[in-house]
């Protein structure tokens, strides 16, 4: 699958995802199952909300974390894990 | 930034009961062959928890890290409070699902789950034939599953079909999937029968040959790669056909928590089968001293409790020896290694199950169903004979 810089995306529906305060990490929750995620995957999440482009969420990220070297590989990568999932639904 | 294990957190690895199931009552319009409830349930259908006892229930649990939310029976619809739990379930967090037959689901009571917040509703499904669909429930229920699927999806739930595999349906896996697609499902569960409780009781009526099993996963993987993503399709393998056990409820102690319908506190749905177990109940007992200090929940946590073959299998962290409940009822064991696995002293007791569910004379045997004077006979000891032929138990 091949993201590009323009696309919307926001988790898919059925699913829900949230800060779970007893285990100290966000979690997908979907018919079935659920998924922890670790932090750098729950940053990109928080942020896939149906408004934010692919470009915004890159952004976002790299000035949060200005020292972490490929970050925007990952945080595609992440994306398109999470789109392979069917964790998350393109909007535009 | 760095990506490690597909995004999903391998670090936490303290137990939690990240799963709550509230077998909420065990009474039932449907008298199903294959449920898996305990055979004596008419021990347990008086003293059901009240409203609020439910309400303490779903905020202990959800303070000890419970995220899904099982509601189920029996029916849980014949209780008048699910409004209230589904409600309570959403305020705290969860993501609810109520496993129901379907019978007793109005528009009304639909609405009152949607506004209430209820996350999805898995219907059970039985066959595309009236006919065994009726006579495996041993009640008029097929076209009202039917309407009550178009239900589901016209309130935009996600729609979730478990349908039990056994000898009467197996044979048209095909069918059920595409009907499954027709009624625009989402998540379709195909699960084997496992032997526990009433299924147990009727096993030599119940299960299917390898060759049908191996027919029906081909069957479903073929139509899985069909139709991807759309549908998922999950295919639960029969454990007695396998050579290896299942890591039965993910451990003991490891991620599920049980509430039954009057209270007890199990790690497994039949647990209660074990013999000198004593399981905490919600009337006198914290959750977390259930789930953290009770002697139950500790008994069969980890491995230390092993013995051989599983002490020194080198396979061991892969089902943690199996099924306690399948050891205890079928080889007389419950520190036994789950006789499934072909390592195990009581393989040949599985080998002998399957050859008599195709003995003739053993088919013919009226099929036990789930009703209230069929649990009474159990419990006054009538059906002790059938089920002393079929294991070992002492």
């Amino acid at each position: 699958m091949t993201i590009s810089n323009s696309d919307i995306y926001k988790i898919a529906a059925h699913h829900r995802f949230q800060w779970e305060k007893a285990q100290d990490c966000y979690v997908i929750l979907f018919p079935e199952g659920m998924v922890k995620l670790n932090g750098s995957a729950g940053e990109v999440l928080k942020l896939v909300d149906g408004k934010n482009s692919v470009k915004a969420i890159v952004d976002l990220l790299k000035n949060q974390f200005p020292d972490v070297k490929d970050i925007e590989k990952d945080i595609l990568a992440m994306i398109d894990f999470a789109l392979g999932k069917a964790w998350i639904e393109q909007v535009n | 930034m760095a990506q490690q294990n597909n995004g999903v957190d391998s670090t936490v690895t303290n137990k939690r009961p990240l799963w709550l199931l509230a077998e909420i009552t065990y009474r039932c319009p449907l008298h199903c062959a294959f449920c898996y409830n305990p055979t004596d349930y008419a021990n347990h259908t008086k003293n059901e928890l009240d409203t609020q006892s439910w309400i303490k229930v779903l905020n202990q649990a959800r303070d000890l890290g419970a995220l899904q939310l099982g509601i189920s029976g029996g029916e849980p619809l014949l209780r008048d409070d699910i409004e209230i739990i589904v409600e309570e379930a959403h305020q705290l967090g969860y993501y609810s699902n109520l496993i129901t037959s379907g019978v007793g689901l109005t528009d009304k009571r639909i609405d009152a789950f949607k506004k209430g917040g209820l996350d999805h509703i898995q219907l059970s499904m039985h066959d595309i034939t009236e006919e065994i669909s009726n006579f495996v429930t041993d009640t008029k229920t097929f076209k009202l599953k039917q309407k009550v699927a178009a239900m589901i999806k016209d309130r935009g739930y996600p729609m979730v079909l478990n349908v039990v595999i056994h000898r009467y349906n197996i044979d048209h896996i095909q069918e059920i999937l595409e009907m499954a697609e027709k009624l625009g499902a989402d998540y379709v569960e195909l699960a084997n029968t496992q032997y526990y409780g009433w299924s147990l009781l009727n096993r030599n009526q119940l299960m299917p040959t390898k060759e049908q099993v191996d027919k029906a996963e081909e069957v479903t993987n073929r139509f899985r790669d069909r139709v991807g993503n759309k549908m998922k399709v999950f295919f639960v393998v029969p454990d007695y056909f396998a050579n290896r056990p299942k890591k039965c409820m993910n451990g003991w102690g490891e991620v599920f928590m049980i509430v039954t319908a009057d209270g007890d506190i199990l790690p497994c749905h039949s647990a209660r089968v074990l013999p000198n177990m004593k399981f905490p109940n919600v009337k006198d007992s914290e959750l977390g001293f259930a789930w953290y200090e009770s002697p139950a929940f500790n008994k069969y946590r980890g491995d230390s409790w092993m013995k051989e073959p599983c002490r020194t299998c080198p396979e061991k962290e892969n089902d943690l020896g199996g099924c306690r409940c399948q050891a205890f009822l079928i080889s007389g064991d419950a520190e036994g290694a789950d006789p499934v696995c072909d390592k195990s002293p009581g393989r040949p007791l599985i080998e002998k199950a399957i050859v008599d569910a195709q003995k003739g004379e053993l088919q013919a045997q009226p099929i036990v169903f789930r009703t209230d004077k069929n649990s009474n006979r159990v419990i006054e000891g009538e059906e002790k004979e059938r089920l002393e032929d079929f294991h070992a138990l002492p």
